[in-house]
């Protein structure tokens, strides 16, 4: 396991020999311990926890890691729950879906079915994080190096973060969101509110641009804008002729050539509606543009979840073993941590009644995990797999890792055959040939490695449960449709009544017919929905 | 940063920014500029609780007629005591699902990675799983997740309340609604020198002689010794008849002095009692219910809504409430909950014994000025004259004295052609008084209103 520099500690090992070698980590010789840790049991007041913050500090950045500022805030369970039910942000619009999530979790809480998220951490500068009351010393521990320095050096560090989202706008505009949803609810009736924002939620995967930087979240330009666009609109809307201006601003705009320019098609649907649906009142456009915005903030964390739950996930890991290597914990709380630390790593195996899915912490943590022992000790299988960071500083190997990858990338990058084998993972196949049984392609051996690998990483690529949809043309002519494409790809079809639902929702916002196409690489129509 | 404006800092009121270099475990890294770390702990636990709130209500508004529905059949399900508690609620997951497009698992080819392979090898195959029976192999799990035929959560007392009257729009029960119960009641108030031999108190009464004496001796000695002083003063007093009448004042003083009473008529000390108005605490209320024939399910049910709306009402008042069921055709008996509505009965209607015997019941176990005694009674109005007419009388000569308020509520047959008064609401124009009244009743809206009337007038009474 450890290899060679086991050897060599094995004659200075203070302690007796141990029957098994350890997988944990054992106490490390060159770290000066502290003579008593610096909070023993399971109560905590504030201070307790600072103390706790600038010893995670200090070994973060002794092992380089970059954060954010941190600002915890300390709150009761109820409002975890509130908290959960707003995806994590402490101010949101309202909308029944919140309540519903609300609804279930606080049942699911109070029945003991469900616990409660053990940290939300918010991607802002400075980031927050929230640390629950009814947690034990160890938990808040363990939560401040998950969230205060593992998801936050993440979101400082990943290039889709970087690249996406603005730290520190979202909490303005979204308080300016619910504001001006609260304002439409109030003018012009909640129902007419909500039926748009089902719609817009409905359609919320199709509200991101997907390789364009978004522009910066600005509360102040949002404001100034939208005053300018609602008092133009206002002055000049006649719901009779509203098309008819769209029509000249068409024409103004392709000048002297007659037929229909060229176009392009186009993913961002929620953009697209906002800015050519032909009846859109103002305010339903301003809401439109809300739901997009948001979903386009959401948009990198969706495409992370194992980086940045792995990351995260190790770092706590990692960390809290520091804190035990220099004597600030002692052995009651390490045991605490890793029964939740066991419980969140848990990957119950496919055919167990736990199963839901693949935990991305597990699969997550393992990677990193990995990442680290193939830098430490490679074996000549790393070597031959992972020649670029065997043997390297794993510090450097786990930020690069951090750095430039999102879900299928690192997969396709970092998912070694030892982790394959440890959550024993194998591939099956679902095909028309043969629609009663599963086939099992691949499986956790030497030949089966790059291929379970590389479905894995597709599985996680955005397409793969998230059929795509592209706009491919709209303003026809005559009948005003709105013509939606997806591209079937290895057959797989749009199931229909969900095409349909979500076809009718297109329609409510774009109020004209609205076709959805099934188009096969070649561009052949496969099949065809309309409203 | 636009944060709550009730930031709330540490406990420590200089751990904001400068914590960082003063707690730092490590000396040789204390001296460091903080880059990393702690901005603050903001304490948020006493901010008001408030959005989830908004959104729990938005979702309560969106699914209204569902969750009523369910709301009405744990309604049906409680017994008038447990109404007013909150409760789980299980409404059908139709509607409620948000939908996303996604794509039919039957078409085309996938090929998907699962975890905790242990027996196969490539070519192996599993027999797929059939539609509906979860996704691939997540095999048979019916318990897992929340099913998509019905959504259960959890909702607020007040919450189930506004849906379980619901049209009233109007559920914040207040106090003040009601008019003050109250009742005279004997308290202690110190001493008094008169009263009844029974509560004479001897000790005090032999401490005010003690006191009365020692006051009498010592001003009766001073005045003797003043006496004496101007006897003895050589030449104060020179006249001997002058002289003798003062030896004989001193020697009449000195034997008073000796014979003073042992007790007086003003040593005696009485307890004393004064009465002082207190707020009544113990209550009871007696549903009186025709259960004949012509009493169907929505009558009846219309009656339980007014019976635990009045018992939620009298709960909030007096915190505990003793209910008691009584129903009546031609003879009347007590019951317990479940027979009270669920027990059908047939046969005709006097109402006179079911009045009869919550006298009796109150006589026997709800005398006395601590009891405040609600009777509820509700019927359709089917009753003979002569019956009408002796029941009348007989609630308002007996009945009514004992009781704090008698309502009543008229729910006549809502497929009566004629718009006419029932006979038992005829038969009661003969009662008047505060403690009483009436309304009738058609549907459930009407309970909230009617409710509320007969309790305004009962405080402008």
């Amino acid at each position: 396991m450890m290899g060679s520099v086991d050897d060599t500690l094995e004659k200075q090992r203070p302690w007796p020999k141990l029957l098994a070698k350890p997988s944990v980590p054992m106490p490390r010789l060159d770290v000066v311990r502290r003579s008593e840790p610096i909070a023993t049991g399971t109560e905590w007041t504030l201070g307790t926890l600072e103390k706790f913050d600038h010893a995670i500090a200090a070994h973060a950045r002794r092992m380089g890691l970059d954060t954010y500022p941190i600002q915890y805030e300390m709150i009761t369970a109820s409002q975890m729950l509130d908290l959960c039910s707003t995806v994590g942000m402490p101010v949101h619009y309202s909308h029944w879906s919140f309540g519903k999530s609300l609804l279930s979790q606080e049942h699911g809480y109070k029945k003991g079915m469900t616990g409660l998220a053990y940290e939300i951490v918010i991607n802002t500068s400075p980031a927050i994080a929230y640390l629950m009351e009814t947690n034990t010393l160890a938990l808040q521990v363990l939560v401040m190096a998950h969230a205060g320095y593992g998801h936050n050096a993440f979101f400082k560090s990943n290039y889709l973060f970087r690249q996406f989202t603005q730290a520190d706008a979202i909490l303005d505009y979204l308080q300016f969101a619910r504001t001006f949803v609260a304002d439409c609810e109030e003018q012009y009736g909640w129902r007419e509110v909500e039926s748009v924002l089902d719609c817009c939620h409905a359609l919320a995967p199709y509200g991101v641009d997907r390789y364009r930087r978004p522009q910066r979240l600005s509360v102040k330009r949002e404001r100034a804008r939208l005053n300018e666009r609602m008092r133009f609109a206002e002055k000049h809307y006649n719901a009779d002729f509203a098309h008819l201006h769209m029509d000249e601003q068409d024409g103004a705009e392709g000048g002297e050539a007659d037929a229909l320019p060229p176009f392009d098609p186009q993913e961002n649907l929620l953009y697209f509606i906002e800015k050519h649906a032909p009846k859109l009142q103002p305010w339903q456009r301003e809401l439109v543009r809300i739901v997009r915005k948001v979903s386009q903030y959401f948009y990198p964390q969706r495409l992370t979840k194992v980086a940045n739950e792995g990351a995260a996930t190790f770092w706590h890991y990692t960390l809290l073993n520091e804190l035990y290597d220099a004597g600030e914990v002692d052995d009651g709380f390490m045991l605490e941590w890793l029964g939740n630390h066991g419980d969140v790593v848990a990957q119950p195996a496919f055919d167990s009644r736990r199963f839901s899915g693949l935990n991305p912490y597990a699969l997550g943590f393992s990677i990193f995990r990995d990442i680290r022992r193939i830098c430490e000790s490679p074996t000549d299988e790393d070597r031959e797999w992972f020649p670029s960071i065997a043997g390297t500083p794993w510090q450097e190997a786990i930020k690069f890792a951090m750095t430039n990858f999102k879900d299928d990338s690192l997969i396709e990058q970092y998912l070694s055959p030892k982790v394959m084998r440890d959550m024993r993972l194998f591939m099956m196949h679902d095909g028309d040939e043969d629609r009663d049984h599963y086939h099992i392609r691949a499986i956790h051996n030497e030949s089966g490695y790059t291929q379970v690998r590389q479905t894995l990483a597709a599985q996680y690529r955005g397409e793969s449960y998230i059929p795509t949809l592209v706009v491919a043309r709209s303003n026809d002519e005559a009948e005003r449709a709105l013509l939606l494409q997806h591209r079937v790809e290895s057959g797989r079809m749009l199931d229909t009544q969900s095409a349909e639902t979500v076809l009718g929702y297109v329609k409510k916002l774009w109020k004209f017919d609205v076709v959805l196409e099934e188009i096969d690489s070649e561009g052949r129509r496969l099949k065809i929905h309309r409203t | 940063m636009s944060q709550a404006p009730t930031q709330t800092s540490l406990e420590t009121p200089d751990a904001t920014g400068s914590a960082v270099a003063t707690l730092g475990p490590d000396p040789d890294t204390a001296g460091d500029p903080p880059i990393l770390g702690l901005l603050r702990i903001v304490d948020r636990r006493s901010d008001p609780p408030g959005r989830g709130a908004v959104n729990r209500e938005r979702f309560i508004r969106r699914f209204k007629d569902d969750i009523k529905r369910a709301a009405d059949e744990e309604f049906g399900k409680r017994s008038i005591k447990d109404v007013g508690r909150g409760g789980r609620i299980s409404i059908p997951g139709r509607g409620l699902a948000e939908p996303r497009l996604v794509h039919d698992d039957d078409s085309g080819s996938r090929d998907f990675v699962l975890p905790g392979n242990r027996e196969y090898l490539p070519g192996d195959s599993v027999s797929r799983p059939r539609r509906g029976e979860g996704d691939g192999a997540q095999g048979d799990d019916p318990g897992s997740g929340e099913g998509s035929d019905s959504f259960a959560f959890a909702l607020s007392r007040e919450e189930f309340l506004a849906l379980f009257f619901d049209d009233l729009e109007l559920p914040n029960l207040e106090r003040t609604r009601f008019g003050e119960m109250s009742m005279e009641r004997m308290r202690r108030g110190g001493y008094s020198r008169e009263g009844l031999p029974t509560n004479l108190l001897p000790g005090m009464t032999v401490r005010m002689g003690i006191a009365r004496r020692i006051a009498l001796r010592g001003a009766l000695a001073a005045h003797v010794l003043e006496l004496e002083q101007k006897l003895d003063t050589p030449g104060a007093v020179t006249d001997e008849d002058e002289r003798a009448r003062l030896r004989d004042e001193i020697t009449r003083l000195r034997e008073r002095r000796e014979k003073l009473p042992f007790l007086e008529d003003v040593d005696r000390r009485y307890r004393s009692r004064v009465p002082t108005t207190a707020p009544a605490t113990r209550a009871v209320m007696l549903c009186l219910m025709d259960v004949s024939g012509s009493m169907d399910e929505r009558k009846k049910d219309l009656a339980k809504r007014f019976f635990a709306l009045l018992y939620l009402f009298l709960e909030r008042k007096y915190g505990h409430v003793d209910v008691i069921f009584v129903r009546h055709t031609e003879t009347a008996e007590e019951v317990d909950e479940e027979r009270f509505f669920h027990d059908p009965q047939t046969g005709g209607t006097l109402v006179q014994p079911a009045l009869e015997l919550a006298y009796r019941i109150i006589q026997d176990r709800f005398a006395g000025p601590d009891w405040n005694v609600y009777v509820a009674q509700a019927s359709d109005g089917d009753c003979t004259s002569d019956d009408g007419r002796k029941s009348a009388a007989y609630l308002a000569q007996e009945l009514l004295p004992l009781v704090r308020y008698f309502a009543y509520i008229d729910i006549p047959s809502s497929s009566g052609w004629f718009n006419r008064a029932s006979d038992l609401w005829q038969s009661y124009d003969a009662v008047q008084g505060p403690a009483f009244a009436r309304r009738t009743v058609n549907d459930r809206s009407d309970i909230w209103p009617v409710f509320r009337e007969l309790f305004a007038r009962k405080q402008a009474a």
